[in-house]
C-alpha cells in the first residue's frame, strides 16, 4: 500500500510505501496510492493511561469497544489500568487481557500491573512474574488507590528497576482527600462540595520524587493537575530523578467552573483544577517537564453518572478527543510543532511504557501510523466508540481529524470510520 | 419562575416582590380560616432525604392553606447509591400527579438536577441541598428582619455566627441579604470560617466580642452539630461555648433593638444561652411564622403562574 502526498512531521510531502507491516519506503513515487493530501503523517499514538474495564465492568467498556475508539482516536498502542475484577496483580490475568486485546486487533493492548496485590496497598504483587509473561508488564500501577505505604513504595521502585521497569503513581493522600468532590477553592465553598486540595497531589508527588532519586529508578506521575505539580517535577528532573510525567486532555483544557452545573459528567479524579492551573500544565507540556497526554479514559455506564454528584463516579472519556485537544492547545495555541506533537503522543510514552521500534516514522519501522487532518473541525458528539457517555467534550467544537489509522500496515481507521 | 433552587436564581426584584406576597399571606395565617383556594387541584410532594420535621411540616401547612393536595416522602438517603434513583424517584412521583417537588437532600446540588437536568416537568423548590443552600430559610429570615426593623435592609448590620462552612443557611442569608443590599458579616472559628468564604460576605471575624462591639442590628445564631464541630473545631466544646455562644454576658451587651435569630432547631446551652433564646429580642418563634408565609408566597408564584 502507498500512502499518497502525506506531509512528515518536519513540513516535507512525500509518498510512504508499506509492506508486510513495516515501512518499505519514504519517497515520491509515481504509483497510484491512497490520497493523503494535506494529511500530516505521525507515528501510531500510545495512551499510557487508560481504564478498558474488562474484565469485570463490561457494561462500561470492553476491550473491543475501547480498542475502536482507541483506534478512531489515532491510537495504536494502549496501556491498561489494573484495577479490573479480578485484578490485574498476577501474570494469569494480564496475560488473558493482552490476548483479549490480540484477539480484537485493532491497537497493541499492554496491560498494567498492580503494584500491590488487590490493589490493596498491602502486599506487593508478584511483579517480576507479570514482566516475565508474555504480556511483558513494564508499567505497574495501583490506579486511585495511590501507595501511600512509604516501604512499599520503596520496595516497588527497587523491585522494577531490576528489569526496566516503572511505578505510576497516582499521586493523592487519601487523608485529605476524604469525601473529596471537586477542587479546594472559592467554587468549592460556594458550591458546598467538599474541596481536594492541592496539597494531597503535591506532596506525594513530592515524596515520590525523593524516592525515585534514592533508588535511582523510574517513577512516572500519573495525570499532574496542578501548577505546583509541575514546578516539583521540574525541581526533581532538574536533579537528575528519572521520573517522567503525564497530563490529561481535559486537565489541559476544561477547569473546575464547569462544576456549577453539577453535572458529574465533570466529576473526575483527580478534580478539573483552575484556569491558570490549565496554563501551566501547557507550560509544563512544551517545555517538557510534562512528558506525555494520556487519556486516562474512564468510561462509566450510565447510572454511574445520571445520579447525585457526590453518589456519581469519578471519571470521563478521551481517546477520541485527546489528539484534537493537544493539536488546539499545542499547536493551534501553543508555540509547539508536529515534532513536539509527535514527541508527546507516542515516542515519549513508547519510551516509558518499555515499547520498542515506535518512533518517528523511517524506512524499516512498524506501520503504526496516524494521518490526521489539521484544517478541519468538527463538533464533538456525546455517543463516541466507546459504550459510555460520560463524555464532558459533547457539544464542543475541536479543531483537526484523525483520518487514517494504521496499525501494523493494515489501515484500522480509514476515513474517519472503522474498517471491518 | 418555574422553580427555587438557589438565591442566585432571584433578581433583586423577584426576591422584594416574593417578600411583599409573603407579607401579605402571612395576614392569612392570621384568620380564623387560614385556607385560600389558589392551589386547589395541584398536588405538592414533599421528597426529603434528610429527616427535617420542621421544614417538612412548614411546607406541608403552606401547601394545605393554599389547598394544595400534600404527599410527604421521606426516602432514605442511604438508598441512593444502591436502590432507586433521585431521577426514577422523581420521575415516578411526577407520573403520580406531582406538579411540585419540594425537596431536601443530604447532597450539594440535587435540587439543581432535578430542576435542570431534564428529567422532570414539575417545579423544583430546593429545601435545603447539602451544605449548598436552603432559599425558603433566607427569605424567611428577611422578611423577619424587614417587618422588625423596616424594609429598607440598605447598610443594615447582619452577624452570622458559627459553622459556616457547613451552613446552607448561611449561604442562601449571605446572598440574599447582600443582594438586598445589607452588610453581612460571618463570624467563627478560622476552620469553621476559611477565608474563601470572603467573597459571600462584606466581612469576616473571628472574634464575637469585636463583631458585637462594632452593633450589628441582627446576630444571628448557626446551629452547631455536635458530631461535625469535634470533626473541625480542634478544641474542647467548652472553648466553643467560650468563643462563640451568644452566652448571658454577650447578650448584655447588644444594644435594644438588636434581633436574636436562629433558624432552629436550637440546641440551649451550647451556640446559645437559654437567656438569649427566650429575651424579647428574640424573634426565633417570629421566624417560624414567617416560615409558613414565605413557603406560601413561593408555592403560590411558582404553581400559579405556571397555570
Amino acid at each position: 500500500m502507498i500512502l499518497k502526498g502525506v506531509t512528515l512531521p518536519n513540513g516535507e510531502v512525500t509518498d510512504v510505501e508499506i509492506e508486510s507491516g513495516c515501512i518499505s519506503s519514504i519517497k515520491r513515487t509515481t504509483s497510484s496510492g491512497l490520497d493523503c493530501d494535506g494529511l500530516v503523517l505521525l507515528p501510531g499514538f500510545v495512551d499510557l493511561h487508560a481504564h478498558l474495564r474488562q474484565p469485570g465492568f463490561e457494561e462500561s467498556e470492553t476491550v473491543l469497544s475501547a480498542s475502536q475508539s482507541a483506534a478512531a482516536g489515532g491510537y495504536t498502542t494502549v496501556f491498561a489500568m489494573a484495577n479490573t475484577e479480578p485484578t490485574q496483580d498476577s501474570p494469569a490475568t494480564v496475560q488473558y487481557v493482552s490476548c483479549l486485546g490480540e484477539q480484537v486487533g485493532l491497537v497493541r493492548v499492554r496491560p498494567i500491573g498492580a503494584i500491590t496485590k488487590g490493589l490493596q496497598g498491602k502486599e506487593l504483587a508478584p511483579l517480576a512474574a507479570m514482566a516475565a509473561s508474555s504480556a511483558q508488564v513494564k508499567v505497574f500501577s495501583d490506579d486511585g488507590n495511590c501507595l501511600v505505604n512509604v516501604d512499599l513504595m520503596r520496595e516497588a521502585l527497587l523491585e522494577v528497576k531490576k528489569f526496566g521497569g516503572v511505578i505510576a503513581q497516582h499521586a493523592q493522600d487519601h487523608q485529605q482527600t476524604v469525601g473529596a468532590q471537586m477542587n479546594d477553592g472559592k467554587l468549592s465553598i460556594e458550591l458546598g462540595l467538599t474541596g481536594w486540595p492541592r496539597a494531597a497531589e503535591e506532596q506525594i508527588i513530592a515524596r515520590d520524587v525523593e524516592l525515585a532519586i534514592e533508588t535511582d529508578s523510574r517513577l512516572h506521575v500519573c495525570h499532574v493537575t496542578t501548577a505546583g505539580g509541575v514546578e516539583v517535577i521540574r525541581w526533581a528532573k532538574a536533579k537528575g530523578a528519572k521520573v517522567t510525567a503525564e497530563v490529561t486532555p481535559h486537565h489541559l483544557l476544561l477547569n473546575e467552573e464547569l462544576v456549577r452545573s453539577y453535572d458529574p459528567v465533570y466529576k473526575v479524579n483527580p478534580p478539573l483544577r483552575t484556569e491558570e492551573d490549565t496554563f501551566a500544565l501547557r507550560r509544563g507540556l512544551l517545555e517538557g517537564t510534562i512528558d506525555v497526554l494520556a487519556t486516562d479514559h474512564a468510561p462509566h455506564s450510565k447510572e454511574r453518572k445520571e445520579c447525585e454528584w457526590q453518589s456519581a463516579a469519578f471519571g470521563m472519556v478521551g481517546f477520541e478527543i485527546a489528539a484534537s485537544v493537544l493539536f488546539k492547545v499545542l499547536i493551534l495555541e501553543g508555540e509547539g510543532d508536529w515534532n513536539d506533537f509527535a514527541r508527546i503522543m507516542s515516542i515519549k510514552p513508547s519510551e516509558i511504557g518499555g515499547l520498542t521500534k515506535i518512533g518517528n516514522p523511517v524506512e524499516g519501522s512498524v506501520a503504526d501510523l496516524v494521518l490526521f487532518d489539521p484544517t478541519t473541525s468538527r463538533v464533538i458528539s456525546k455517543q463516541t466508540h466507546s459504550l459510555s457517555t460520560n463524555n464532558p467534550w459533547a457539544g464542543l467544537e475541536l479543531p483537526g481529524r484523525v483520518v487514517h489509522t494504521m496499525f501494523q500496515g493494515r489501515l484500522t481507521v480509514k476515513d474517519g470510520e472503522l474498517v471491518g | 419562575m418555574k422553580h427555587l433552587v438557589s438565591i442566585r436564581d432571584l433578581s433583586r426584584q423577584d426576591a422584594l416582590s416574593l417578600l411583599s406576597s409573603a407579607q401579605e399571606l402571612s395576614q392569612v395565617n392570621e384568620r380564623s380560616i387560614k385556607k385560600l383556594p389558589t392551589l386547589r387541584g395541584r398536588t405538592v410532594v414533599n421528597l426529603f432525604y434528610e429527616n427535617s420535621t420542621r421544614t417538612r411540616i412548614s411546607f406541608e401547612i403552606a401547601a394545605k392553606r393554599l389547598s394544595a393536595d400534600v404527599i410527604n416522602v421521606s426516602a432514605d438517603s442511604s438508598s441512593v447509591t444502591k436502590g432507586e434513583s433521585l431521577k426514577d424517584t422523581a420521575q415516578t412521583l411526577e407520573a403520580l400527579g406531582a406538579d411540585c417537588i419540594v425537596l431536601r437532600h443530604p447532597t450539594s446540588g440535587a435540587a439543581h438536577q432535578l430542576a435542570n437536568f431534564g428529567w422532570i416537568n414539575s417545579s423544583v423548590i430546593n429545601a435545603g441541598d447539602g451544605t449548598h443552600e436552603h432559599p425558603t430559610q433566607a427569605l424567611l429570615d428577611a422578611l423577619t428582619i424587614q417587618q422588625k426593623l423596616g424594609e429598607d435592609l440598605s447598610e443594615m448590620k447582619v452577624l452570622i455566627v458559627g459553622d459556616i462552612r457547613h451552613s446552607r443557611v448561611a449561604r442562601s442569608n449571605a446572598i440574599l441579604l447582600g443582594m438586598l443590599g445589607a452588610r453581612v458579616e460571618f463570624a467563627g472559628p478560622d476552620s469553621l470560617v476559611p477565608i474563601e468564604l470572603k467573597n459571600l460576605a462584606a466581612s469576616i471575624s473571628n472574634d464575637f466580642d469585636v463583631s458585637i462591639a462594632n452593633k450589628p442590628d441582627v446576630v444571628m445564631m448557626l446551629r452547631v452539630q455536635r458530631e461535625r464541630m469535634l470533626e473541625n473545631f480542634k478544641d474542647s466544646q467548652r472553648e466553643y461555648i467560650n468563643q462563640w455562644s451568644l452566652s448571658r454576658e454577650r447578650l448584655q451587651k447588644l444594644a435594644k433593638r438588636t434581633l436574636i435569630m436562629h433558624p432552629g432547631p436550637i440546641n440551649r446551652g451550647l451556640e446559645i444561652s437559654p437567656e438569649a433564646a427566650e429575651d424579647p429580642r428574640s424573634v426565633i418563634l417570629q421566624q417560624v411564622k414567617n416560615g409558613l408565609a414565605v413557603r406560601m408566597a413561593v408555592l403560590h408564584r411558582l404553581l400559579s403562574e405556571e397555570q
